[in-house]
Parts: C-alpha cells; structure tokens; sequence
C-alpha cells in the first residue's frame, strides 16, 4: 500500500507546481497507479534504498530516481527501471 | 524488485481483489531548474517520527492519513517507525532511518553540489492506507502546501 501512498501524495504535490520522483517496489502498483515519475527499484520491501548503512548505493540510487525529472519529451507517467 | 508473491497469503488475496487508485490524468510539473540548484525535499510513507510527535495511529480505519512534519536539520538516528504493517523486514531501517528517510544522503548530495540545497522541511506519512479518501482530499494537498511555501523545486518520495 506504502507505493500507492506516495504516488498520491506524488501527484499532489505535482498538482501544486513541485516535480516528483517515487521509488518503486511494485512495478505493478506504479504501472496501475500512474505516477508522474517512478524509480522501480529491485529490492525488497523494506529497502528502497538498497541496503542499510551503505551510503553509497543509496546515494546512487538517489542520484538515479532525482535523474529522472531532467528527461525531456516524455508523456506522463514515466516508469524507469533501476538495473541490479 | 519485490514482488507480490513476497507477501502473506491473506494480503496477497487482498491486494488481487483491491482496486488501486488510479491517478487520471497524470499531472505533470515540469521541472525547470537544474538539479544543482534545486530545493529538494524529502517525503516517506515509512510512518516515521521524531520522539516528541505523535505515532502513526494504527487502529485507524483504512490507515491513518496523517502526517508528521520533519525539519530539515532532524537527525535520522532520532526517527523512530511506527508503521502498522507487518510485510516489511524492520531490521534494515532499525539499523539506519537513511534507508527511507534519507535526510543525510540528502546532505551530502546538497554538499557536493550534486543538488542545490536541502528543504526546510519534509514530510512523514505511514503509507499503510487502504481507504484513500482523506488522505487526496486533505491532507496530502495540505502538506503539499507547506512545502509550496518553502518554495520547493522537487521532491523524493520514498516508500517502504
């Protein structure tokens, strides 16, 4: 349920004027739900970020979802995949 | 990836009959600035909150649509979870809150310059929500406005 709630409060916030990116754990929920922009990511539930106490993959992860507003031309919703 | 197959036998047989909220159509803000000098702001559905607020209440009904406000400079080792859900693995985040509400990630990007600088203010919510309605009508467009006011340029959403 935690996928659909942030891409509600996603497309509030878009609502509003603020660009978003979700990390996603459910490829299924974002593809049902249609978030403006989405990271799925390949981990399990309780580590979107990867794995606890590793800043770096976590920084890269970051670094991959907050990419992701940069994209031009594309139509919304933007589903990405983050690679293993 | 998690897959739905990763989950118990009674949420699995909810989650097939659940009618997911659609968002139609899509909005879309587009997104201007460079990420260099963006405001980022940080929003987690992971029912974190600092020691003086409130727990996430999670005898409410279809989830407890409330959220907590998290000042920018709140140190992560301080969030405490409380989550209602059973169907997540708790060590990782016990071990450290960075894994989703990654205020010091944030930090440091904002100190190398890879984003312009952290928001004042980010947002909590416990993303265990089944009944959506409050949550769309009031107060996620609530919360949105605070961060309106803190003149954010984007967000991170980070689910659990």
């Amino acid at each position: 349920m935690c996928n659909q709630t942030v891409c509600l409060v996603a497309a509030e916030l878009e609502r509003q004027g603020i660009a978003t990116v979700v990390i996603q754990l459910l490829r299924i929920v974002a593809e049902k739900v249609r978030p403006p922009r989405a990271l799925c990511v390949p981990y399990p539930h309780g580590y979107p970020l990867g794995r606890e106490n590793d800043a770096a993959l976590q920084r890269r992860v970051m670094a991959r979802a907050l990419g992701l507003l940069g994209e031009r031309g594309t139509a919304p919703p933007l589903l990405a995949d983050l690679a293993d | 990836m998690a897959e739905l197959a990763d989950l118990s036998f009674a949420l699995r047989t909810f989650l097939r009959a659940y009618r997911w909220r659609r968002i139609d159509p899509t909005p879309w803000a587009p997104f201007t600035k460079p990420l260099t000098a963006a405001r980022v702001a940080l929003v987690s559905t992971a029912g974190m909150v600092l020691p003086d607020q409130e727990p996430f209440d999670d005898h409410f009904r279809g989830g407890d649509p409330s959220y907590r406000v998290i000042p920018g400079d709140a140190d992560p080792r301080q969030l405490l979870e409380t989550h209602r859900s059973d169907s997540f693995d708790r060590a990782g985040l016990a071990a450290d809150a960075n894994l989703a509400f990654p205020l010091d990630r944030l930090r440091e990007m904002a100190a190398v310059g890879e984003i312009g600088e952290v928001a004042p203010r980010h947002l909590s919510f416990m993303g265990s929500q089944t009944a959506v309605g409050r949550l769309v009508k009031q107060t996620a467009p609530e919360a949105a406005e605070l961060l309106v006011a803190d003149r954010v340029d984007a967000a991170l959403l980070v689910p659990i």
